[in-house]
């Protein structure tokens, strides 16, 4: 039955390189999570609070964050941005294309989050001499953070999960290493086994480290 | 001297034909692999429920590596994987075994969350009422749990609806794919990603949006 001989010796070989990728993945992705983290917080407070164009504009950066595909996102900021003369590197494709994904979708929990915050809070901590700004970052968001904080640990995944798009838009992250290293020695199978379990070893650390770091951020 | 020969085509009408057979092609693969992963989620999320310490052991961490390695990465693996076994499938058969056991593996933790929500004293009154088991998950938790979680399983359909986009990278020409090929040979990628994005939103959004109210109904 198993006609095929499998060569792990290459892959073994270019573990190194494929594990130096697997943090060019982690970069960024994080880095898009935090650039996310941002501007999903304003998409949402522009949401909830303003009228006008600009609710507009964050009404559909959400939905069209959430209702299209992740890669017809890249393949937008990769390929039809060219049709305007602008040309991004695969890193700034996949960055940019990352950041407007995990921006829309966590706007939408941030804003769940923040109707869960009743408006006394607001109101009481304005009375107590507190200014908007201090207000909002002292105690709305923070609690706000701390209601979305597994929506964002799941985000984080979706984000490592979705950066391996990259290799479709040319960056050589870790499937895009794979890939390289697949094509050139034609072990196919193998190259992209050892990914998936790369990719599996990064989201259970992810995970674990986040609850970990949950323990320590909630003790009160 | 003109050139005699043209390299690039405009947009015509053949190719709105193109396009429009290749976003039938997305329809056709996500809906096979939704309704027969979402009978085999369903069927797994019941196993997960009952199965107790057995199921957690062996099913759970299946399941949950599929939800832990990028979509991209199964399906380039599923596709080198079945030949060495003898297999022989096209990329639209291993798109939707890898499809479906990706959607599976989604709904089993939404048909355990659904069972779940239906309490016990309903089912034990059930089979007070001389329900069998089966009676019970039938006609009790069926609609019941069924309901509560329907959104959730919109949302996942969604998702798989938009992920079938990965399955391009076999070479299945769905919408996305048909894009990138006619966009490198037009050389419009602008008004042609416009296109594909606007069939994706026009098929996501207004399902989302009825999700969404639904949920809100029943939640009252």
């Amino acid at each position: 039955m198993f006609e095929y001989n499998f060569h792990w010796r290459p892959v073994l070989k270019s573990l190194p390189d494929l594990l130096q990728a697997g943090l060019l993945t982690l970069e960024v992705a994080s880095l898009a999570m935090v650039l996310g983290i941002l501007v999903g917080l304003a998409l949402a407070l522009i949401r909830l609070n303003l009228r006008g164009p600009l609710r507009w504009f964050a009404s559909s950066w959400i939905e069209l964050a959430r209702n299209t595909p992740a890669l017809f996102q890249l393949f937008f900021f990769g390929f039809g941005l060219g049709a305007f003369g602008v040309h991004l590197t695969p890193y700034t494709i996949v960055l940019t294309a990352l950041t407007f994904n995990c921006a829309g979708y966590l706007a939408e929990n941030f804003r769940g989050g923040f109707q869960a915050i009743p408006d006394t809070q607001l109101r009481a901590a304005r009375s107590l001499g507190m200014t908007a700004t201090q207000a909002y970052t002292r105690i709305v968001i923070p609690q706000v953070l701390r209601m979305v904080y597994y929506p964002i640990t799941n985000q984080m995944v979706w984000a490592v999960l979705i950066s391996s798009l990259g290799m479709l838009v040319g960056f050589r992250e870790l499937s895009g290493e794979t890939q390289f290293f697949a094509s050139r020695t034609y072990r196919i199978f193998e190259y992209f086994a050892v990914t998936a379990v790369i990719y599996y070893v990064i989201v259970k650390i992810i995970l674990i480290a986040s609850r970990l770091l949950a323990v320590k951020l909630f003790r009160y | 001297m003109e050139p005699s020969v043209q390299f690039f085509s405009g947009f015509n009408a053949n190719d709105f034909l193109f396009m429009a057979e290749a976003a039938w092609r997305t329809l056709l693969i996500s809906t096979v692999s939704i309704a027969i992963g979402t009978f085999l989620g369903a069927v797994f999320g019941w196993l997960l429920y009952e199965g107790k310490l057995a199921a957690t052991m062996t099913l759970a961490p299946v399941l949950d590596a599929f939800r832990s390695v990028p979509l991209i990465i199964q399906l380039v693996l599923f596709y080198n994987f079945a030949p060495i076994v003898g297999l022989n499938l096209d990329a639209f058969e291993s798109g939707v075994i890898v499809l479906t056991i990706y959607t599976a593996a989604l709904v089993a933790n939404v048909a355990r969350g659904g069972i779940e929500a239906v309490g016990q004293p309903m089912r034990r009154a059930a089979r007070s009422l001389g329900m069998t088991y089966w009676q019970d998950l039938r006609y009790v938790v069926l609609p019941i749990g069924g309901r509560a979680v329907f959104p959730s399983w919109v949302g996942v359909a969604l998702g798989v609806m938009k992920d079938s986009a990965l399955v391009s990278v076999l070479g299945y020409v769905e919408l996305l794919k048909a894009s990138q090929i006619l966009i490198t040979r037009t050389q419009e990628p602008f008004l042609i990603l416009a296109f594909a994005g606007a069939f994706y939103f026009a098929l996501s959004y207004p399902i989302s949006l009825y999700a969404e109210k639904l949920e809100n109904r029943w939640a009252q």
